[in-house]
């Protein structure tokens, strides 16, 4: 056992002038594939990250306030249990995955810079807008993860409360995807503030953009009634500069069991992806221009 | 052709919230580094060592001139496929092993056969087996440059530069580490280092450049670095007193009381005849005549 280092030393100095040895294959070239397989790695790690910071934990919890609410809330209304089950779960899924979205957001870059992590990974040949595509991926591929399982607790619920099929089962999940849209955007503009603030700020700023962005409506509306023309201004360019969220909650909607159509879902999905390719573009434009001291 | 070439490569800072102010940390840095060799970039803190690793690496951006590595402009990213990095102080995700990390650092190389590959560097740096598959949170600094030194070697580099490779290593590991980094150039291999301790400078290099306030102060091969400052001789005598000594010398040199005897210090070898025949006079006894080898240090400063 003591001597398996010095062995393997000399063989790998034998291997390492070989064109075939490990080493060759880990460089050279620079295909859409490798570089795709470049982002996914980082992906892969964030969603690792996440996972060993025991982000998922807050799975118990949401379980617990799901069995919970199923108990109490159920006696408390009669016949409107599966009503209440959709509600609560679905806002605490809402809840939670803001949470998520918010605080492991603006974490993603800022501590890779405030723990240096970052200057060996930049080293490599990783471009920063492909870095900061690979941490996006990769906590949305957290909360996918987070997001599927509390779709699942709240269709057991669901079934659970029913004493078998509930109709209301398959109508949860277009809302739950929504809910998932909104987070992705949240996770952005986290990701957008992170590249050059600190963390609390970036959290402050990106809770208040999660609030207003549900009152997109109100901000149009103040901006058509408004009659100071700098307010209308004003209310206009936040209407339009900031997302409009309004569309991604069809909680109560869901609750009375009214399903949103395909192509609502279809344009959200599409909106989610422009705004956070936007996002991601910012966020690549300030970060490329930052020196790490 | 240089394999890598600096021009005129100045970078400020800007410090202060309100009223900002700039500070020089490098100042026209030129420089040419040939392939195969060891290059010592030596300076005391603060004088733009890292600095400078960090605008090559493209990590801070230079406020003036220019760098090419391997032919390509340090802004094309591409070329970081043929390099490796050790940065000063490296950090690493502590929530990864040892062996988690080195994985993943191939895979941003996107290469296969990844875990041969992770396998081998381990054992190369010596880190022992056992730590593999510990996170890196529970590694010890000495344990950490190891790792440190493995994931700059991950894509068989063309050009390593390390930053302060030596430290938080014990004697051992320094020794280690010193004929890891020797091992490289009888690989071919290029090897850019920045440390501020020169013994491992001397028993290295090539070729040095002294960095002092952002500026190169010496540059050149170790051996012309040395030959250049053995301009002094000292002549070590016994039995004779330093003031009737100081007073029979013929030229002005500078003599001195030592525990093993009075040393005079001359500059050339005619001198050295002046002093033995002022010794002579005093009937002293002449002990040595040597050769003053200015080390690296007194360049440093």
């Amino acid at each position: 056992m003591s001597q398996l280092p010095s062995d393997a030393t000399q063989q790998n100095q034998a291997k390492i002038p070989d064109p075939t040895s490990a080493a060759s294959a880990i460089r050279d070239s620079n295909s859409f594939g490798k570089n795709l397989r470049r982002t996914l790695a980082i992906a892969r790690n964030a969603f690792r990250e996440a996972v060993r910071d025991r982000v998922l934990y807050n799975l118990v919890l949401f379980v617990l306030l799901l069995i919970g609410g199923s108990i109490f809330l159920g006696e408390l209304s009669a016949g409107q249990e599966s009503k209440i089950i959709v509600d609560l779960g679905l806002s605490a899924m809402l809840l939670f995955g803001a949470f998520i979205a918010i605080f492991v957001g603006v974490g993603l870059v800022y501590k890779e810079i405030e723990r240096r992590t970052l200057y060996a990974i930049l080293s490599k040949p990783i471009s920063r807008g492909q870095f900061l595509l690979g941490k996006y991926l990769g906590l949305g591929l957290t909360l996918l993860i987070n997001v599927a399982i509390m779709g699942v607790g709240v269709s057991l619920a669901l079934i659970y409360i029913h004493r078998g099929w509930d109709p209301l089962v398959p109508k949860v999940w277009p809302a739950i995807l929504l809910i998932y849209f909104e987070l992705m955007i949240l996770t952005g503009v986290a990701l957008l503030f992170s590249s050059f603030s600190s963390p609390a700020l970036s959290a402050l700023m990106t809770f208040f953009i999660f609030i207003i962005g549900h009152f997109s409506g109100d901000l149009k509306s103040l901006a058509n009634s408004s009659s100071s023309v700098a307010a209308r201004a004003l209310f206009r360019a936040l209407y339009y500069l900031l997302p409009n969220l309004t569309h991604y909650s069809l909680i109560t909607p869901t609750a009375h069991g009214t399903v949103p159509d395909a192509s609502a879902v279809g344009l959200a999905a599409a909106y989610t992806i422009v705004y956070s390719s936007v996002l991601l573009a910012a966020a690549t434009l300030i970060l490329g221009r930052r020196n790490f001291k | 052709m240089p394999i890598i070439e600096i021009q005129n490569l100045t970078k400020d800072y800007e410090v202060g919230f309100w009223r900002k102010r700039k500070v020089r940390a490098l100042d026209g840095l030129s420089l040419d580094v040939e392939r195969g060799q060891i290059f010592g970039f030596l300076g005391a803190n603060g004088a733009g060592k890292t600095t400078t690793l960090k605008l090559l690496m493209r990590l801070i951006f230079p406020t003036g001139g220019s760098a090419r590595i391997l032919g390509h402009d340090i802004s094309d990213v591409s070329m970081h496929a043929q390099i490796g990095y050790l940065p000063e102080n490296p950090y690493f995700y502590d929530y990864l092993t040892a062996r988690e990390f080195l994985n993943y650092c191939g895979e941003l190389f996107g290469g296969n056969n990844i875990k041969a590959r992770t396998q081998e560097l381990l054992t190369r740096v010596n880190l022992d087996q056992r730590s593999w598959d510990r996170q890196l949170r529970k590694f010890s600094k000495g344990m950490l440059q190891r790792v440190g030194l493995a994931q700059a070697l991950v894509n068989d580099p063309e050009i390593v530069f390390l930053d302060e490779p030596m430290s938080g290593l014990d004697p051992v590991g320094r020794r280690e580490v010193r004929d890891l980094i020797a091992s490289l150039r009888n690989e071919g291999k290029t090897v850019f280092m920045c440390s501020h301790i020169l013994s491992d400078i001397e028993v290295l290099c090539d070729n040095v450049a002294i960095l002092k306030g952002g500026r190169v102060a010496h540059a050149g091969s170790l051996n012309d670095l040395r030959a250049r400052e053995t301009s002094a001789i000292e002549v070590i005598a016994t039995d004779a007193d330093a003031n009737a000594l100081k007073g029979s010398l013929s030229i002005d040199a500078d003599v001195t009381t030592t525990p093993s005897g009075i040393r005079i210090q001359v500059t050339d070898e005619r001198e050295v005849d002046a002093a033995i025949a002022a010794l002579r006079k005093v009937n002293g006894k002449l002990v040595s005549v040597q050769p003053v080898r200015q080390s690296l240090e007194e360049l440093f400063m």
